[in-house]
């Protein structure tokens, strides 16, 4: 186990925590760069939306994970970034404009979005975010000027500086440079003094403000900033999704970024890469799975001789062609992680990491959570 | 949701008759109370779970609209499939659900309490999702007629008193009227009282708190089946039923503030009414999205909700 010798505060705050970090993740970075010339279109296609929905995350994880506000309206800042953009698009202004504008925009709804959530706490603030988002989605629908409501909105490939980013390949870079500028952004954001109010807030906010945080400033911050991602996002899923329409921006989108974040990890950056990874590249597994379960034990079965195992692949294959399926695998698993590994595929993946590298020594409780069961000691 | 079409019964009537000139707005203002009484009811009843179950154990429980979908198809399935007596399906429908809303709090959420409140909220979101795909597998995705015996309509002075909507109305009260009695003069309400104002202490007292944990969600569950089950012939049953009625329900329970019971049903009410009203009178879109405006509103103005008490820790 390697134990870095920490002399300055500076270097509790590096981005790599030492060398051997960093060569891990260049070799991340490289691998991710060839990536798209390894695999088909398919895949490079299904890769673009981990990196979108890693955006996503992100703006989600700021706030959920690390600021420790819940929304149940994410979806609606990822629509007006989404509509902003195209909207600017369509009316001529270049590319790099049309995401400023609609990062500003949206932005500005995250602040006027926090200003009556300064007041509020957990249950309340879910569903008040909630609200907003069903406001915003029947504006969607019947703003005909600006988002031709249900008839949907086309949106064009991606076009800076004159280069086209009209195949899945170059759109997969695109996505990967915000997806990594946004990553840099907030790991900066959070390991500055802004990311450290953020985190006391949410362990306690008496304590914070007694520390001198000013909660309403930071707690504003929090939402601009959480929407400002979600908008940029957002200008990154029109092009992805190509036609725009106001039920593409329901409670069950922003159920499902919750479920990215909780997923991941609360309260980790990996969490919400992490659980990008899953929500992005479950579907596509299910549709594989789907005709591979019955065709491969329809094989075996026919080399054994043991029918039981060929009837019992085409029952599951008809079971996960019924409608609503995947939703139902969703919550299975929403379930499963949080009662069997709160802190996400991250806290796993952590676990995993320390067994390794303290072998014999490992136990258990390292990890073990403190559980509050009076209800003085869970107000916070 | 569109438990009954307000707009085009204000067309309608403002087209078939002409000669009425005094007295058919107020025909028509009743008949939306009416209708809009009713809506509220099953949002009341919706809200009421939540409630019970967030007092007791502090869970929110985001499955609520689930158990009511469930409630309406087991109902569905003694009526339709087994030819059951349309009381005894309700009967059959209410102690299911509630059975298994016991279970449920035994066997999964028990394992939660003590976690933040967040994880538990996505907790039972995931299980909602997990129903609704049991519900689509077992019964199908299509949507279904439960056979009633409140058919009738009667008509006093131009308002139309329809039986569904006069069933929901009554079964709410009576319902309420049972859920008092049960927490005020029966030993064991008594104990669910104590339970939920401090644990600990009725621990020490002697009281199964446990117990009462999962009679509680039983009571919660059974609630929303039978709320489900006066529902059903109106908005029909179909797998997303429940969603749609527990967000309008979750707004009112906040409406009412979070752990107040009168607050649930009177915010359930508020709920049901304005979004009649609003579906009438205002333009288009407005139907589905001014419960949620004067939700907003309120919360801003008052961010503990009409009847919640704003709890903050002593340091």
């Amino acid at each position: 186990m390697r134990f870095p010798f920490k002399t300055s505060y500076n270097q509790d705050i590096r981005i790599f925590r030492d060398k051997v970090d960093a060569f891990w993740y260049g070799l991340l970075a490289v691998a991710v760069l060839v990536l798209p010339l390894l695999l088909d279109d398919y895949s490079v296609g299904e890769i673009s939306w981990v990196f979108i929905y890693g955006i996503c995350g992100v703006s989600l994880m700021v706030l959920v994970g690390y600021t420790g506000l819940v929304s149940l309206g994410h979806a609606a800042f990822l629509g007006i970034g989404a509509y902003a953009h195209a909207y600017f698009i369509m009316h001529g202004a270049p590319w790099i404009v049309a995401v400023v504008l609609a990062v500003v925009i949206t932005t500005a709804c995250g602040l006027i979005v926090g200003l009556p959530a300064l007041r509020m706490t957990g249950i309340y603030l879910a569903i008040a975010t909630l609200a907003f988002s069903v406001i915003i989605q029947e504006v969607f629908s019947r703003w005909e000027s600006v988002t031709h409501g249900f008839a949907g909105m086309k949106v064009d490939v991606p076009v800076i500086f004159g280069f086209a980013f009209d195949d899945g390949r170059s759109f997969y870079f695109l996505c990967l440079f915000f997806l990594v500028i946004v990553l840099w952004l907030t790991r900066n954001l959070l390991r500055a003094p802004t990311g450290r109010a953020w985190v006391a807030i949410r362990d306690s906010e008496i304590a914070a403000q007694s520390m001198g945080v000013n909660l309403a400033i930071y707690k504003s911050m929090a939402f601009a900033y959480s929407a400002a991602v979600m908008g940029l996002a957002g200008a990154l899923f029109a092009h992805k999704i190509g036609y725009l329409a106001p039920d593409i921006f329901t409670i069950l989108l922003s159920i499902q970024f919750l479920l990215l974040v909780i997923v991941g990890g609360l309260g980790s950056l990996h969490g919400a890469v992490f659980g990008a990874i899953f929500v992005a590249l479950l579907p596509p597994l299910i549709a594989i799975l789907r005709d591979g379960i019955p065709d491969s034990m329809n094989q075996l079965a026919a080399n054994t001789g043991l029918r039981v195992i060929g009837m019992l692949g085409t029952a599951i294959g008809e079971f996960l062609k019924k409608p609503g399926v995947e939703a139902g695998i969703f919550g299975l698993i929403l379930v499963l992680v949080i009662l069997l590994e709160p802190l996400g595929m991250y806290g796993r993946w952590l676990k995993i990491k320390l067994f390794f590298s303290t072998f014999p020594m490992y136990k258990a409780s390292t990890f073990k959570r403190q559980k509050t069961y009076m209800r003085s000691e869970r107000l916070r | 949701m569109t438990l009954l079409n307000s707009r085009s019964y204000w067309q309608a009537t403002r087209g078939n008759r002409p000669h009425v000139c005094r007295g058919w707005k107020l025909v028509i203002f009743l008949q939306l109370t009416l209708n809009g009484l009713a809506v509220g009811c099953i949002y009341g009843l919706v809200a009421l779970g939540f409630v019970l179950i967030y007092k007791a154990t502090e869970l929110v429980n985001f499955a609520q609209g689930d158990l009511l979908m469930l409630g309406a198809f087991v109902c569905y399935m003694s009526v339709v499939w087994w030819g059951l007596d349309y009381w005894l399906g309700f009967l059959i429908a209410v102690v299911a659900v509630g059975a298994f809303g016991a279970l449920l709090d035994r066997v999964v959420l028990r394992q939660v309490i003590g976690q933040p409140q967040f994880a538990v909220v996505m907790l039972t979101i995931g299980l909602g999702a997990m129903f609704r795909t049991f519900a689509s597998v077992t019964w199908g995705s299509e949507i279904y007629t439960l056979p009633t015996p409140f058919g009738g309509v009667w008509t006093v002075g131009g308002v139309t008193l329809s039986h569904q909507y006069l069933s929901i109305v009554f079964g709410t009260l009576v319902l309420c009227g049972v859920l008092y009695a049960f927490f005020n003069h029966t030993r064991i309400g008594v104990a669910m009282q104590a339970t939920s104002q401090n644990q600990l202490a009725a621990y020490y007292m002697g009281i199964p708190v446990k117990l009462i944990f999962s009679l509680i969600w039983a009571i919660s569950a059974g609630v929303a089946a039978a709320a489900g089950i006066l529902l059903a012939p109106v908005t029909l049953i179909d797998i997303n039923m429940g969603l749609a009625v527990a967000l309008k329900a979750f707004a009112a329970a906040v409406l009412g503030g979070f752990g107040s019971i009168p607050g649930a049903l009177i915010g359930g009410i508020i709920i049901g009414l304005i979004e009649l009203y609003a579906g009438a009178t205002l333009p288009e879109g407005f139907k589905d999205t001014a419960p949620y405006i004067v939700l907003l509103l309120m919360l801003i103005v008052r961010p503990q909700g009409l009847f919640g008490s704003l709890a903050r820790k002593k340091v």
